[in-house]
């Protein structure tokens, strides 16, 4: 034993520390690759979008992004339609969504029992983790026909005589269109948006809630006065999360939205988000420049989103680093 | 109404409006599986399947194509996009605390997570399908690839710098490679997480509609072919539920139903997973 140390103990020990290091070069190479490959696929997105989008934004000129013709038959194209119908179904989901966000982590983080809070926040995950074709199909056959039949009638009722507010209300209740898909979507972003909210609202020091308690405030106060003020900018990129998932959300929105090529200024109306008109018409568009538009078209979501979801991840990042401090 | 009362009474109303908005997520929740199971239940039945998707018109049929498609698409995806993912999630937690590098590719993972999915399908519809002339299984994975490998980074990621470092210390002390400690000692230590997140990458693509509407496309015969257009049940649902037949859009339901369930599931087992194994 001694003597085979004795042979060459440095020569060994010299080799292995070799080969370590070429594998260790070799490991760092490979992780290396591997992570440029996630850079690579977003800016091979952008690229081939915009090579493929490029022969419609140079024989339409900058008009294509407020042009409101989109007329397969005229060959004319434009994207107004339906940057409309997204951006309108992505307030109209926001509206909605937000104020119950807020809620559920409210109550989550305040006034829920301790017992229930996990299998709580987890039903709530869950509703993010239905696949949106579902909510489509749901919203379609489901939740449209009560739609039209319960509460649009209503709404017309209520404010069809209101001068601004009866026209958006205005139009046959057929329970499809941009309304309805902006309902639909509002369901789908509420598990981001709420535990956003719920995660950022538990950066928040006991200690200053309890200060607040301790001086008397209520719940609502607490929550109102603290912890908003405290959460500030994670929970505006809760929000912007919420939209960056509403803006490109394609199949639920595809099956409620009524797929009608114009703008009307009725929320009941049908019409087209990028999304919706990506996924109907991509299929059987013809080669030239239909199918060079809807590139295009979804070159501007592609940007939009990423603009927005960019927003939102500097947001919430800022928002929860400050638990460190 | 003196101040007192006031301020306890908005108190009152804030917390009832905010259990009314819990109530409300749940009732959603519940009334979406409800729908699913009392629509879609009546159409799982043997020959659901067994059979292939019916012709239009013709009575009958089932989903056999569309289930094999979409299994083999799934396993090409979650075969691919896991050693991609765990390797890019080892790079940015072990070499990537400091590089500028690490920290743009950390932003476009956290970017891609939510960007539009239909977006991903026409990249792979100009990339893939335009320049080899036809819709693929194989560029069906590649979509739905693109979309589970940065939930698959990020958990792994995260689930590393989990790793205390005198767990890596006491490796590198006595005398480990780098990789060896990736590989065999931290890696291994946060199985459980990166298992889940994988899990999560599936759910997450196991409905994706929109990717494979451009790629995969769609076969209305049996193929297990992924060189050739195959059969989806994503697609398939979204075009029977579509359809004016009524024996269609009873089997968009069965697979809604299922893809529905399989998608829970996975999501309920990752985080039970999860749970376990942290609480240890």
């Amino acid at each position: 034993m001694q003597h085979a140390a004795q042979t060459d103990p440095v020569d060994l020990h010299a080799a292995r520390v070799g080969t370590f290091k070429l594998q260790d070069t070799l490991f760092h190479q490979v992780t290396l690759a591997f992570a440029f490959l996630v850079l690579a696929a977003l800016a091979g997105i952008m690229i081939s979008l915009t090579i493929e989008a490029w022969p419609a934004l140079k024989h339409f000129g900058p008009a294509f992004f407020w042009s409101n013709v989109w007329s397969v038959p005229e060959g004319k194209f434009g994207a107004l339609i339906a940057i409309y119908g997204t951006v309108v179904t992505s307030i109209i989901a926001l509206l909605i969504a937000v104020p119950l966000s807020f809620g559920i982590a409210l109550f989550l983080t305040e006034t829920c029992p301790v017992w229930l809070r996990r299998p709580l926040g987890m039903a709530i995950e869950l509703l993010a983790g239905v696949p949106s074709i579902i909510y489509g199909i749901w919203g379609l056959f489901i939740f449209a026909p009560l739609f039209s039949q319960y509460v649009q009638p209503y709404l017309q009722k209520a404010f069809g005589d209101v001068p601004v507010l009866g026209s958006l209300f205005a139009g046959p209740p057929i329970g499809i269109g941009i309304l309805t898909a902006g309902i639909v979507l509002a369901l789908m972003v509420i598990p981001f948006v709420a535990s956003v909210m719920r995660d950022v609202f538990e950066t928040v020091p006991p200690v200053l809630k309890e200060s607040a308690y301790g001086l008397g405030c209520t719940t609502w106060e607490v929550v109102t006065n603290i912890v908003l003020p405290y959460t500030r900018v994670g929970v505006i990129g809760g929000i912007m999360l919420g939209l960056g998932r509403a803006l490109g959300e394609t199949m639920a929105v595809t099956f409620v939205i009524g797929n009608a090529n114009r703008i009307a200024g009725s929320l009941f109306a049908p019409g087209n988000s990028i999304a919706s008109t990506l996924a109907n018409e991509f299929g059987e568009a013809d080669p030239g420049l239909h199918i060079s538009s809807l590139f295009a078209l979804g070159l501007v979501l592609f940007v939009i989103t990423f603009v927005v979801l960019a927003l939102s991840r500097w947001l919430i990042h800022s928002g929860t680093v400050k638990q460190g401090r | 109404m003196n101040l007192y009362s006031r301020r306890l009474w908005v108190n009152r109303i804030g917390i009832a409006l905010s259990m009314l908005a819990m109530v409300l997520g749940l009732v959603a929740l519940m009334w979406i599986l409800w729908t699913l199971f009392s629509k879609g239940f009546s159409a799982l039945n043997w020959d659901f399947f067994t059979h292939d998707t019916p012709a239009p018109g013709s009575a009958g049929g089932g989903l056999r194509n569309a289930i094999v498609g979409s299994l083999m698409i799934l396993g090409v995806t979650t075969l691919v996009s896991t050693p991609v993912g765990i390797l890019a999630g080892i790079y940015l937690a072990e070499y990537g605390s400091t590089s500028k590098f690490a920290a743009v590719t950390r932003f476009v993972t956290d970017i891609m997570l939510s960007a539009p999915s239909i977006v991903v399908g026409l990249f792979v519809y100009a990339l893939v399908v335009a320049t080899t002339g036809g819709f693929s299984g194989w560029a069906g994975s590649l979509a739905l690839c693109l979309i589970a490998i940065p939930v698959v980074v990020r958990t792994t990621e995260n689930m590393l710098r989990l790793v205390p470092s005198s767990l890596r210390e006491a490796a590198f002390a006595i005398g480990a490679p780098r990789w060896q400690v990736s590989l065999k000692v931290t890696l291994r230590a946060v199985k459980a997480g990166v298992v889940t997140g994988i899990l999560l990458a599936i759910a997450r693509v196991t409905g994706e509609t929109a990717p494979l509407l451009f790629t995969a496309l769609n076969n209305q015969f049996f193929s297990a072919d992924m060189s050739k257009p195959i059969g989806n049940l994503p697609v398939v649902i979204y075009q029977f539920a579509m359809s004016p037949y009524d024996n269609w859009v009873k089997l968009a339901w069965g697979g809604a139903l299922l893809i529905a369930m399989l998608v829970l599931g996975l999501n309920i087992v990752a985080r039970v997973l999860f749970r376990n194994k942290s609480s240890v």
